[in-house]
């Protein structure tokens, strides 16, 4: 029993001596090329301080109170009354304690925490992934039941959505939505994307839905329409709940995919995480920085969903 | 109350073309109990199966109270809600519960209010015996319980007909008796009853009419007393004869 342990703790010895091998490996190799690394010029495209031009409101009157070698306090007492303070930069005061000030003076600048690139990327991608999957549910769902309808037209049409979909390259996919259907429906780039990757993913999905209804015995559907229920109402309330218990693991495995095939939309000069990093990147020159990070915000997106997939499964298998 | 009017329905299996049953016409009064027995394959479930549209029949009539069941003017739905039907492998809904499976089709179809189908359930469920487990799921049921809650969900239609279809031959052999006894209330309660069964003992005692069915086609009917003692067919004397 404890020889067990003991050979268990070896085996995760052995794991985490593997990684940092490797990680000595890829440095030894960076040195050999000389490349520099400039970590430290990373964290401002996530946020950076920026100033704002502050300007008065009224006509009034300006008290200001020095905070400290940078910063000062600014008190506007306008002659309707009112009142306004901020913080603004000491070297930026455009006017002297008492001064009285018009509506259309500059008063100071302000210093304000701004979201980087890689920030408005990441909330791009995150939209792009949302709206997408949201849509490829629905899509998915209605061409998963066309898939097994018994009408010739329904069952065709799902059919070769489903084929064609799946047979040709999502790239190849997204230029044709982008400039094809982008310009004969007017889409933007944003709908564009979304569009592209919401019946990209509405293909993978109806097969998953279509393996999960027919996984489900076929006496349920007729216990429940010998009750006399009609086709929707057996559809709903007895064949998709137990089916979708069983498609959670694949059908969140799809969504997991579709954040990472996200990336492909910076082609159509979606500003996603990736493009993002590739503007990053010309300006900065720190490829390897760049893409490392990226990287592991993608890995953070994907891990905390299948966290959240795990956890949900959970709770569903506890109901019975 | 069930009139069948020479019908037949065919399966293409691969290549072949099979006759599961094959100008089949026999009908059923009001009250009155017939057990339909058979080899394996002779079409007797497809028969049963049939009479609530579970199988489309390929030509012939199948009439319930005078309506045309096969019409395209009949709301087969509606017809459905007044038959009921036990399977053979129970069929109920695993992700509900014992109350929430009788009480679904009772609040979508038949729209009571979940109080008065709850009052129904409770009844039904004190009827099948099996009061103490309204809040389990199938799983956690023996065969014998599951095939009675099914009963109980059927009957809470209100149902003119109820229709079984093997309803003990998935069982242990010590759970066949408690299914049969609420069959057999049933029966004396007056319900109209079609019966596929190879329970020839429950046949004896309950059944007013016994059909026995070979190759798709029906080919003997009578009382149980004529099929007990004095089959007419050599199949029939046959079957009987491997079968008891």
């Amino acid at each position: 029993m404890l020889s067990e342990l003991v050979k268990k703790l070896l085996w995760y010895l052995s794991l985490v001596l593997v990684l940092i091998a490797i990680g000595w490996g890829l440095t030894v190799m960076t040195d050999r090329i000389e490349y520099k690394w400039y970590w430290n010029r990373v964290p401002q495209y996530f946020f950076f301080t920026g100033n704002i031009e502050k300007f008065a409101a009224e006509n009034g009157k300006i008290k200001i109170q020095k905070i400290d070698e940078k910063f000062s306090q600014v008190f506007l007492t306008y002659d309707n009354g009112t009142e306004e303070s901020f913080k603004v930069l000491t070297k930026s005061l455009a006017f002297k304690d008492g001064d009285r000030v018009t509506d259309i003076d500059k008063v100071g600048e302000l210093q304000v925490l701004s979201k980087g690139i890689l920030i408005e990327g990441l909330i791009t991608t995150l939209e792009l992934s949302v709206y997408s999957s949201v849509l490829g549910i629905i899509i998915g769902l209605f061409a998963g039941l066309g898939r097994i309808s018994k009408n010739p037209l329904i069952k065709g049409l799902s059919t070769i959505y489903v084929e064609l979909i799946r047979g040709t390259p999502l790239l190849v996919q997204i230029f044709i939505f982008y400039f094809f259907l982008g310009t004969i429906l007017e889409f933007d780039r944003f709908a564009a994307g979304t569009m592209a990757l919401a019946v990209f993913v509405g293909a993978y999905v109806a097969e998953i839905v279509r393996a999960g209804i027919q996984s489900v015995h076929p006496g349920q559907m007729e216990a429940a329409r010998s009750l006399g229920m009609n086709y929707f109402q057996a559809m709903s309330n007895i064949i998709l709940p137990q089916a979708f218990k069983r498609i959670m693991p694949p059908l969140a495995g799809q969504f997991i995919s579709l954040i990472k095939d996200s990336s492909l939309v910076s082609v159509i000069a979606l500003t996603d995480l990736t493009k993002a990093a590739r503007e990053v990147i010309t300006s900065t020159f720190a490829t390897f920085e760049i893409w490392f990070t990226v990287a592991g915000m993608y890995l953070v997106l994907t891990f905390s969903l299948s966290l959240a997939v795990r956890y949900i499964e959970r709770r569903y298998s506890a109901s019975d | 109350m069930i009139r069948i009017d020479n019908i037949c329905k065919t399966f293409i299996v691969g290549t072949h073309i099979v006759k599961a049953v094959d100008h089949c016409s026999t009908h059923v009064k009001k009250g009155e109990v017939v057990v339909v027995i058979g080899p394996s394959g002779s079409g007797k479930s497809t028969l049963l199966r049939c009479i609530n549209q579970l199988e489309t029949i390929d030509s012939g009539n199948i009439l319930i109270d005078g309506v045309d069941i096969s019409s395209r003017k009949t709301n087969i739905n509606k017809i459905r809600a007044e038959v009921g039907m036990v399977f053979q492998s129970f069929n109920l809904f695993p992700h509900k519960s014992v109350r929430e499976n009788i009480n679904l089709a009772q609040m979508k179809v038949r729209k009571r209010s979940k109080v008065e189908a709850n009052e129904k359930t409770d009844a039904l469920l004190k009827k099948v015996d099996i009061e103490e487990k309204a809040h389990a799921y199938p799983s956690q049921l023996s065969g014998g319980q599951q095939q009675r809650v099914a009963i109980a969900r059927a009957l809470a239609m209100d149902p003119k007909i109820m229709l079984f279809d093997e309803p003990t031959s998935a069982l242990d052999p010590e759970m066949v008796g408690e299914v049969l006894e609420v069959m057999l209330t049933l029966a004396k309660e007056g319900m109209t009853m079609v019966v596929v069964s190879h329970e020839m003992g429950f046949a004896r005692e309950v059944a007013d009419t016994v059909v026995m069915m070979d190759q798709g086609k029906i080919i003997e009917v009578g009382n149980p007393e004529h099929f007990f003692t004095n089959p007419e067919k050599d199949r029939t004397k046959l079957f009987l004869s491997q079968i008891l």
